[in-house]
């Protein structure tokens, strides 16, 4: 059987008596897009932060490519994370550096100042024609529209070549064409770069475009999973709600 | 701390916090690689960019100073001891404090605003999510910006400020420069410059820390970012007078004043 990339077993997370994530488990495959679906608080960025471990989760296990993160010191967290790209909803740029910096920020802890001195130029300039912005490279962040933003975030993600992308609701507050063309931006990276990805989502295109396999987050629960037409499909009231409600 | 973290009372929890916050402070301070081009990228931010309001303040300050105090003098027939009178208040006490304040107010929002801004749009997450230490690369940079800084600009107002007494005297007088710089420069020992110099350390480290501990935990959107600026002024400037306090006694038991 094919080994997870990333396996996440048993997690449970609470906010005061709010608990959010119970026993939550799921696995990712290489090169494979699952989307975790859920309504809007119900803990989805939750569990891909605890993935990264901005926050930490009171139990459970979290395995990436083959390191349990709990076990690991700061050091090698951050060595980590040069393998799992984080596309933030609000984009995350950092407002007081030109896209060149931006894009260059990641690289100041991962490479060797000759090593960046050598190919950052390079890399910078990849990336930037991967998400098809390369007349952007000397902009600032407050220059851009929200969805060049996005796509800026998306280059600064891909910079360091990760296996393993995780986007947290990556459509939202764009138009309908801008939503499309981040749709088919990842699905390129995806083909292009061979990673795999967590995609956070409740926009229907973007679940429908991207996603090879749901999980329906429900009561903090892995409440179903299949395909999208798979749960399209599913009779059970709570899964039925949720489109019906979309 | 734990004995603060029990005691329910929002003060002394945000007290355990600041305490625990600076802890981490001294911890990553000692860790090896630091951000040496951040630091002096904020060296000149704080420093260079302060530098005309505390020069200005400074001038204004020495200028008034004198002209407030001369008709007294005056009265007296003291006028001679004006340089050595406006010199030593000056160095001693008001150069010092005026400038920590005015740091407190441009520098402590400032970074209060920045940090505060950067948690809010999840800026401070990305950084940690690419593998940089945001406390290193932010607050400790700041931090140690602001205690070199803040004594420096604090040097220069006196020096200004020395100017601005020597045109105030000269409204009404006429003082040629060396002799007002003589005396306004004999009336001075090391132990007036000494602790002026050691105050201003630990007011440029009250005002970086209280200014990016604010930023940092920054929280409830652009809300808490505006909370964040206007509460690291107030407790900034606080600190400031509370420093001053205890330096001053300090001092006193010393024999240095």
């Amino acid at each position: 059987m094919e080994k997870p990339i990333i396996k996440v077993s048993n997690l449970n997370k609470s906010f005061g008596s709010n608990h959010v994530l119970r026993d939550f488990s799921l696995s990712l495959f290489e090169g494979e897009n699952l989307v975790i679906l859920g309504k809007s608080g119900s803990g989805k960025s939750v569990l891909i932060k605890c993935i990264i471990r901005l926050i930490d989760p009171e139990s459970g296990e979290i395995v990436i490519l083959d390191q349990d993160i709990s076990l690991l010191d700061q050091d090698e967290m951050d060595l980590l994370r040069a393998d799992v790209g984080f596309l933030f909803q609000s984009n995350a740029l950092y407002d007081s550096m030109t896209v060149r910096q931006n894009l260059e920020f990641p690289l100041r802890r991962h490479w060797t100042k000759e090593e960046r001195a050598e190919k950052a130029e390079a890399a910078v300039l990849q990336a930037l024609e991967d998400v098809g912005l390369s007349h952007t490279i000397d902009m600032m962040p407050a220059e851009l529209s929200g969805g060049m933003r996005k796509r800026i975030a998306l280059a600064r993600t891909l910079i360091l070549k990760p296996k393993v992308i995780l986007y947290d609701e990556p459509t939202t507050g764009l138009d309908p064409i801008t939503s499309r063309e981040i749709n088919e931006l990842m699905l390129s990276i995806q083909k292009k770069y061979k990673t795999a990805a967590i995609i956070i989502s409740h926009d229907m295109n973007c679940i429908r475009m991207t996603g090879n396999r749901v999980i329906m987050l429900i009561d903090g629960k892995n409440y179903a999973e299949g395909s999208f037409d798979e749960l399209l499909k599913n009779t059970d009231p709570k899964v039925r709600d949720f489109f019906e409600g979309l | 701390m734990a004995l603060l973290d029990k005691i329910n009372n929002p003060f002394f929890q945000e007290v355990g916090d600041l305490a625990r916050f600076t802890g981490r402070f001294f911890r990553e301070v000692v860790k090896p690689k630091q951000e040496w081009e951040e630091f002096i990228n904020q060296c000149y931010w704080i420093g260079y960019k302060t530098f005309s309001l505390v020069g200005i303040t400074a001038f204004i300050m020495g200028l008034v100073l004198t002209i407030q105090t001369r008709p007294t003098l005056l009265e007296f027939g003291a006028e001679s001891f004006i340089p050595s009178m406006v010199s030593l208040a000056l160095v001693r006490e008001i150069a010092p404090v005026i400038t920590a304040l005015i740091c407190a107010g441009k520098i402590g929002s400032g970074i209060g605003a920045e940090l505060g801004s950067m948690r809010v749009t999840e800026q401070i997450d990305a950084m940690e999510v690419s593998g940089t230490n945001p406390f290193k690369y932010l607050v400790v940079t700041r931090v140690l910006a602001s205690t070199v800084m803040v004594p420096i600009l604090s040097s220069l107002a006196i020096a200004i400020s020395i100017y601005g007494g020597y045109l105030g005297v000269n409204l009404k007088g006429d003082v040629n420069w060396s002799l007002y710089w003589y005396q306004a420069y004999d009336a001075l020992i090391y132990g007036d410059f000494i602790p002026s110099m050691v105050k201003t350390i630990f007011f440029g480290f009250a005002i970086g820390i209280v200014g990016t501990y604010k930023g940092y935990n920054s929280q409830k959107g652009t809300e808490g970012v505006g909370r964040s600026a206007t509460t690291a002024v107030i407790v900034a400037s606080l600190l400031v007078f509370i420093l001053d306090l205890v330096a001053v006694q300090i001092a006193d038991v010393l024999g240095l004043t």
